[in-house]
């Protein structure tokens, strides 16, 4: 009616979708390309040569990316693993154990991980499991394990924030209910709570899974002789110059990646809707 | 006081105190929700709780399903002390105000849970599912999940999973207040119907007075974490303690006045807010010139456009200021030249009354003697 809401519309029929376009093409375009061109039939990196999957043989083939790789699967899936169970209960008791008084410290202090930078958190993780050594022997020696460990720290912080999100959504009442029924403490978190919260434990595995499998700083940091993850191979390669490998490499983790987030997403969803 | 003849009441089994809750205190960081209440509840009574928010009625509730402890006092149900046992060993059970049904288990399941928990035999489980189910009229649903039910379903669901373990007492937490009214109606008297098939001590909590005049044997009070009194809802409604008993039970009209003769038959109050005397036909312990309020009901008030006739409890003369027309009823506002509004209550017997007083007509209200309520506080 009013020329407000004539101009809204306007705005919302030309203004917004270009600036939705332009914002997509940004993000998306160069992925696209790189798509495109690990398809590329030519050994150059940035000249087009006709079409071949050449490259995906190649790196069927290529003992070193798929040795990265495997490592790369292994790591994300324990430090998801352990990162889920320990941010499970660290979200229920911030949602659950009344209104203790360092709470919102606890519950800052747990979720810390997340706005950390990689720096820190990789340097300040190497100096603990250097000194460690020195004091208890273990870890002798840097590799999977220290990785696993290090990656656990931050997919623990993402696990808690989701959890204590979906419990605070949760009525107590449920809980109290199964209680009055007759079921004491461990039997209601096993039989009420623990089911409640598993769409949220699975959307913080996958999150956590490819979070870890994201992650270069922090790797980079922790990590000994022998256990390369595969973005530290990607970037020591890339650092000799782009191959068509590289792209055929990271389409797939795309894929991947793509994968693992969209089920996350429709976990949530599903959640919510519960 | 005279009571009517013979009230129809619903009594309980018997009047032995079944639940005992004597000197109960609760305080909340400084607050104190439940104030020092005691209370004696019968076997096979429905006792509805009744108050605002924060009167402390749904502590007191789940002090009882043992969610709560009293900070000092004691609560004792047929005759044990309960007052330290944790929630899962009390013989009561509680039907939330949200249903609190498990939302990833089956209707069946739901109502098997408490039963399992008591390691029940598989086939006696069964079978009691199966009765409770029965009873509520979802047998049919039996293996449908809590999101596929409508709300008069899952409040059904959850009434049976509370009465599948025979509790001593069920314990209900504003059992109809997530219903629309007309289901609400109807569900009342299936809650009334299944009450007296089980036998069951049932305790209410509700704000919702029509709810607990409909459902309770008695009903308490509850103001500030206090119980301000407890009577069968006739006695409640009738002969109201104070003015907030007399206000939060349906609606009242109250006049300030003096009291200027005490007889032991009767009572005569001068009243400036009416502008005359007002007798009531009880006698009560007072002094003279001592403030008292008159409580007149609505439904009490006549209507008239002649003076009234005959003795009466009072009458004044005033000028329709407002009519709100609801169908069976029609609720009149009228402005005494005191500036107080009396409020009159008129059942519409004829389709069309031509002759009902109207809007900035002047009209007599008056009431009978027996209709009024002298109050001392």
């Amino acid at each position: 009616m009013s020329d407000a809401r004539m101009s809204g519309r306007g705005l919302s029929r030309f203004a917004l979708p270009m600036a939705a376009a332009f914002g997509f093409a940004v993000l998306y375009v160069p992925l696209a390309i790189m798509v495109i061109y690990s398809f590329n039939a030519s050994k150059l990196a940035s000249v087009w040569g006709g079409w071949s999957v050449q490259w995906y043989g190649e790196l069927l083939r290529n003992d070193q990316i798929l040795q990265a790789a495997w490592v790369s699967l292994k790591v994300a899936a324990m430090s998801a693993t352990l990162g889920t169970i320990f941010g499970c209960l660290i979200g229920y008791a911030m949602s659950r154990f009344g209104r203790f008084r360092p709470r919102l410290l606890l519950s800052g202090m747990a979720t810390a991980p997340i706005v950390m930078p990689d720096v820190v958190t990789g340097l300040s993780l190497l100096l603990l499991f250097i000194s460690m050594e020195a004091l208890l022997g273990w870890p002798a020696e840097r590799g999977v394990d220290t990785i696993v460990i290090a990656h656990a720290t931050f997919c623990m912080a993402f696990v808690a924030v989701i959890v204590q999100a979906r419990l605070t959504d949760v009525d107590t009442s449920v809980e109290e209910a199964a209680m009055d029924l007759g079921a004491r403490q461990p039997r209601v978190f096993f039989d009420v709570t623990l089911p409640m919260m598993a769409p949220a434990l699975v959307a913080g595995w996958l999150l956590s899974f490819t979070l870890s499998l994201d992650d270069l700083v922090i790797a980079s940091f922790v990590s000994g002789p022998g256990a390369s993850t595969l973005p530290m191979v990607v970037f020591s390669k890339v650092r000799l110059g782009v191959t068509p490998e590289i792209n055929a490499l990271a389409t797939l983790l795309i894929v991947l990646v793509s994968i693992f987030v969209a089920l996350a997403a429709w976990r949530m969803r599903k959640a919510g809707k519960a | 006081m005279t009571a009517p003849a013979s009230p129809p009441t619903r009594a309980p089994k018997s009047d032995r105190a079944f639940i005992r809750i004597a000197d109960v205190v609760k305080t909340f960081d400084g607050f104190r929700a439940v104030d020092n209440i005691s209370l004696d509840v019968a076997e096979g009574e429905i006792f509805c709780l009744l108050g605002g928010s924060g009167s402390g009625k749904s502590t007191l509730l789940r002090m009882l399903a043992g969610f709560e402890t009293p900070d000092s006092g004691r609560i004792e149900i047929d005759g044990q002390d309960m007052t330290s046992v944790p929630p899962w060993d009390r013989p009561v059970n509680m039907m939330f105000q949200s249903y609190a049904l498990f939302p990833h288990m089956s209707v069946a399941r739901n109502v098997a849970y408490g039963l399992k928990q008591d390691r029940l035999p598989k086939s006696e489980i069964e079978a009691q599912v199966k009765r409770m189910l029965e009873l509520v009229k979802l047998d049919t649903l039996a293996h449908r999940k809590p999101h596929q039910l409508s709300g008069g379903q899952r409040q059904r669901v959850a009434l049976a999973r509370a009465l599948a373990k025979k509790p001593k007492a069920l314990l209900l937490d504003e059992p109809l207040s997530a219903l629309d009214k007309k289901l609400r109606e109807e569900t009342q008297f299936e809650l009334m119907d299944i009450q007296d098939t089980l036998g069951t001590t049932f305790i209410v909590v509700t704000h919702d007075q029509e709810e607990a005049m409909t459902l309770g044997t008695r009903i308490g009070v509850m103001d500030q974490g206090r119980l301000v009194q407890v009577d069968a809802p006739r006695d409640l409604y009738e002969y109201p303690k104070n003015r907030f008993i007399a206000d939060f039970v349906g609606s009242v009209n109250i006049f300030e006045g003096q009291v200027t003769e005490d007889e032991s038959d009767h009572l005569r109050v001068g009243s400036q807010a009416l502008g005359g005397e007002i007798y009531i036909d009880h006698g009560m312990s007072c002094q003279l010139g001592q403030t008292v309020w008159v409580a007149v009901r609505p439904e009490k008030m006549r209507l008239r456009r002649e003076a009234p006739e005959g003795p009466v409890g009072g009458a004044a003369q005033g000028v329709v200021e407002d009519i709100a027309y609801m169908g069976g009823l029609s609720h009149y506002r009228v402005v005494l030249p005191s500036g107080q509004r009396v409020r009159a209550t008129l059942a519409n017997r004829d389709r069309h009354d031509a002759d009902a007083p109207t809007w900035e007509e002047t009209v007599w209200i008056s009431w009978p003697p027996a209709a009024g309520v002298a109050l001392l506080s």
